[in-house]
């Protein structure tokens, strides 16, 4: 019936239109005009205005949207590669926004300055070889810097060199959640595969190889996983279905899970959490968010439903390949501390051998 | 028109002869401007409707998460119960979005509409150099489009892996139910376009080589046939590879193959695949899948500069740089694809060596959007609905391209893979962009498909407010995505870290539907336009190429008689000691005159 009114009014509405324009053509017969369809000065010059002020709208929308909205973006990098990475980022943003303005002017301008007035020539203009060398070499010699850079920091972000002190902690992806393996005593890793995962009655969470003795120690965490501060950790990735992506953001840290294959990424927590917490850009954006928990929760509180539990600032893990229905809410927590304090979280988690026991 | 008056009447082409019946004057006809009209009509009309209307439908679940509405009740029935999205849906709308939207729109209607019509009308041909052919290809497509359009009625639902449907999540129905028979439709449909698209494109590049009339050498060529000539090339090198990836995805679905499958576990249970990677299907896909955001841009970036260049009155500027830029952009396009890779696993050397050749590829990128800008520069502009579309599509071109500098960069990528950021990216500098040359395109050849002009006035509400909304969309997308919100999330109330962009997730979803109305304006203009519009004159733009020397009635063959020479090249506009600021190309050199170096 819904359908059937809905279609009813679209028709109609169609029909309504249809008939306006009618009107509108009839009202126009009396009048000399002219509809060749072909615009005449009045459009070039009505176009060409509407040019310039769309010059204005791209300014006022850029300049809004970074005065309104910089300041949802992500806080101070936690990890020891992010100030590189976030210098890289401003810095090609600098570029991009200095062409952005000057091209964009260069064309609304002549747009508007050029409009078409009747029995005004064009000037015949056909090319010229040193403009296009010009335009040509100039953002060649920017990207060639811009690709060393970039190459230079790639390399140094992806360079995992398995070093002595490195903590190694797996991430294991499944629709739809996380888990962090660590490698307890030893840190290292025992062997692990899908087939597995049904031993011990599924209490073989992540497939740990039993007969590998590496494995015996090590400790599976669900829901949060805790990072020790200043000290480098090298992350392998597996997932047990369908692909997923480890995002970080806070760490500007992510690398795909690819079912079959075991992948790297490796980064130095630099700040704790705690410390995370205090930092002013976070503490704005905690209060904003609890603010509109708070309008939210009074809507929901009317209805007779619970209200949200106000929002304290924690670093994230989430997926971002999509993997399926609940993509959207795969999630772990990620706890960075001091050395002692993950000590003392690690000690009370169960290893391996005493969960199969 | 001169040129056709002094053109001997006595030597009759009997194309024109033919008796015809409806069936094949309307349907299975093998002329190509029935062929462009049918494309039009099926690809861009039609598929482009579905396509808009889902984005519209995700875009109000994004921004008023698990709500009901009735639009949702009434279009997904059980899929919303009590007018709820389900997040399986929300997945399926958004993969069947991007595939109409990138393969059925912006490929086949785009390069089907303007490739078909054009490429005779403006090389001096009487038709394509296989009508036949022809025919198939668009009756495969029709078929491709209606198997498409039939996933959407399986009870699981359609695909719902992405777009770019990456294993192991479309091979295994276990991991979510569109990978059930609608991923396997929305393969078969894949493979009956990808023949489709090689039939046109073997087509275009045969008759683009093969049927240009006396004079019209390839540097003569008006830079539309340039555009449209690389992209079927680029087409018929690319596609066949994702063909070879949804063979060997329906081999990993249907015949227990491990082409891109290994060690996998689902629901409680070890399956036998052994030995094979995702990432190569990664690979295979993206070889089709970068070289094809070229196939549906550069058509686009072609009827720019044709328009560009009427519409200014002025030649196009640096016309060899255009046609090096053209020819440099599709080569680069089929050596980048590693650049979606990025974070995949893939050997990080690699990911050096993509990024080198992605930053390159902004090079003639660069120098396409100076030569566009200084065309316009000292012209006489005419503002038709198409000249503005062409000028919307240069500002999103360099808007959207620009943010690619960050994508492209492998660094950089690691923070805002897949997040809304590269959704923002992407739609602007191909998706809004090459719709904006679709729609120039319609505009400034609607006198040639249909013989009627399009309402101007209604053009140009249809411009400033897809133009504004546009702009209102994607760019506070671009924020949202650098705040870290991964992309293809049915909500963001699991995170209450998002909260915060909730108001913003509001605003984009309201230009949305603004856009979406506008293009209603469009829609009304084109269907009343078509039968009730003003009769148009041969040469309404005054444009120098070859298309409007052919009369306003179509007639099989084009050219009543012999098929006019050519004797300059395409863009002597306002050419000093001209009486008109236009020559058409088949005008002779005059005495005194010399032929433009160009």
């Amino acid at each position: 019936m819904t359908l059937l009114l809905t279609l009813a009014i679209l028709i109609l509405t169609g029909v309504a239109f249809w008939q306006i324009s009618k009107i509108f053509e009839l009202s126009q017969m009396g009048r000399k005009k002219d509809d060749s369809q072909i615009a005449t000065e009045k459009d070039n010059d009505l176009n060409g205005k509407l040019m310039f002020a769309f010059l204005v709208f791209i300014y006022a929308v850029t300049i809004y949207s970074f005065w309104s909205y910089s300041k949802v973006l992500l806080p101070e990098s936690a990890s020891a590669h992010g100030p590189a990475y976030d210098t890289l980022l401003w810095i090609s943003f600098a570029i991009i926004l200095f062409a952005q303005t000057i091209t964009q002017a260069v064309l609304h301008v002549f747009a508007y300055k050029y409009r078409g007035i009747n029995n005004r020539k064009a000037y015949f203009y056909t090319h010229n070889n040193t403009l296009e060398f010009v335009w040509t070499i100039i953002p060649a010699i920017i990207f060639f810097v811009l690709i060393i850079y970039g190459m230079v920091t790639w390399g140094n972000i992806m360079n995992i060199e398995e070093d002595e002190d490195a903590l190694v902690i797996e991430l294991y992806a499944q629709q739809w959640n996380w888990k962090a393996r660590y490698g307890g005593e030893d840190n290292v890793l025992g062997d692990a595969n899908v087939r597995f995962l049904n031993d011990f009655d599924g209490r073989n969470s992540v497939g740990i190889d039993s007969s590998d003795p590496n494995g015996m120690d090590d400790i599976v965490v669900t829901q949060e996983f805790h990072l020790p501060v200043d000290r480098k950790v090298i992350f392998k990735f597996r997932s047990q279905d369908v692909l997923h992506s480890a995002y970080m953001p806070h760490f500007r840290a992510q690398m795909n899970c690819v079912p079959g294959m075991i992948t790297e990424f490796s980064f130095t927590p630099t700040i704790t959490t705690a410390d995370m917490r205090m930092n002013s850009d976070v503490v704005d954006k905690v209060n904003r968010i609890n603010k509109i928990r708070y309008e939210n929760s009074k809507e929901l509180t009317a209805n007779g439903e619970e209200a949200l539990e106000p929002y304290q600032f924690d670093y994230l893990l989430l997926c971002a390949k999509i993997c399926g229905a609940s993509h959207y809410n795969m999630q772990m927590k990620i706890v960075v501390e001091s050395e002692k304090d993950y000590e003392k979280w690690l000690s009370q988690q169960k290893t391996f051998s005493e969960i199969i026991q | 028109m001169s040129e056709l008056t002094s053109i001997s009447h006595s030597n009759h082409d009997d194309h024109h002869h033919h008796k015809e019946t409806f069936i094949t004057k309307y349907i299975f006809s093998q002329d190509h401007k029935m062929i462009a009209k049918q494309y039009l009509i099926l690809g861009v009309l039609f598929m482009g409707f579905i396509g808009v209307a889902m984005s519209l439908l995700f875009r109000l679940q994004l921004a008023w998460p698990e709500q009901s509405f009735a639009v949702f009740d009434i279009f997904l029935g059980d899929w919303a119960p009590e007018g709820v999205m389900d997040p399986n849906i929300y997945l399926a709308l958004v993969t069947i979005h991007g595939t109409i939207m990138v393969f059925f729109v912006l490929t086949a209607g785009l390069s089907g509409t303007f490739s078909n019509l054009l490429i005779p009308l403006q090389i001096g041909a009487r038709d394509m150099a296989s009508g036949l052919l022809n025919m198939i290809s668009f009756w495969l497509f029709f078929l491709s489009s209606m198997i498409m359009l039939a996933s959407l009625f399986v009870e699981a639902g359609p695909a719902a892996a992405g777009w770019t449907i990456y294993p192991p999540l479309s091979a295994l129905p276990q991991t979510q139910p569109g990978s059930g028979m609608g991923m396997t439709l929305w393969l078969i449909s894949m493979a009956i376009f990808v023949a489709s698209s090689l039939l046109g494109s073997l087509n275009y590049i045969v008759t683009v080589i093969n049927l240009r009339t006396k004079g019209m050498s390839m540097f003569r060529l008006p830079l539309t046939i340039w555009a449209f000539f690389v992209t079927a090339i680029i087409g018929v090198i690319s596609f066949p590879v994702l063909l070879s990836a949804a063979l060997l995805l329906i081999m990993d679905r249907s015949f227990g193959t491990s082409f891109f499958l290994s060690d996998i576990f689902v629901q409680g249970e070890v399956l036998h695949y052994q030995g094979g990677s995702p990432v190569l299907f990664e690979h295979l896909f993206w070889f089709l899948g970068h070289p094809e955001v070229y196939i549906v841009l550069l058509p686009a970036l072609g009827i720019t500069s044709e328009i560009i260049a009427t519409n200014s009155r002025k030649p196009i500027f640096g016309y060899r740089a255009m046609v090096a830029s053209i020819l440099a952009i599709a080569f680069l396009s089929t050596v980048v694809w590693g650049h979606h890779m990025f974070i995949s696993g893939m050997n990080p050397f690699l990911g050096s060596v993509f990024t080198f050749t992605t930053l390159l590829i902004a090079i003639p990128s660069a120098v396409k959007a100076f030569n566009y800008i200084t065309t316009l520069w000292k012209g006489n502009l005419q503002f038709n609905p198409g000249m503005l579309f062409s000028i919307g599509l240069v500002s999103t071109f360099i808007t959207g391209g620009l943010t690619g500098i960050i994508l492209g960069d492998s660094t950089l990528d690691i923070n805002i893979h897949d997040t809304y950021f590269v959704v923002a990216h992407f739609h602007l500098v191909m998706g809004i962009s090459a719709l904006y040359g679709l729609f120039a395109g319609v505009y400034h050849w609607f006198p040639k498909l249909f013989g009627t002009m399009m309402n101007k006035n209604l053009g140009y509400i249809h411009f400033w407010i897809t133009a504004i909304s546009a702009y209102g969309v994607f760019f506070p997308m671009h924020f949202i995505g650098m705040a870290g919100l991964p992309r293809r999330y049915y909500t963001n109330t699991a995170f209450p870290y998002f909260d915060d962009l909730a108001n913003i997730n509001v605003v984009i979803t309201v230009f949305a539907l603004l856009a979406g109305a506008a293009q209603l304006v469009f829609l009304y203009n084109f269907i009343h336009s078509m039968f009730f519009g003003k009769k148009a004159e041969q040469n309404p733009w005054r444009s120098n190429t070859m298309e409007w020397t052919a009369p306003v009635e179509h007639i099989h063959g084009n050219w009543p008689g012999e098929i006019p020479h050519v004797h300059r090249w395409a863009y002597d506009y306002s050419k000093p000691g001209q009486d008109e600021d236009f020559v058409l190309q088949t005008t002779p050199i005059q005495k005194g005159e010399i032929e433009t170096e160009h």
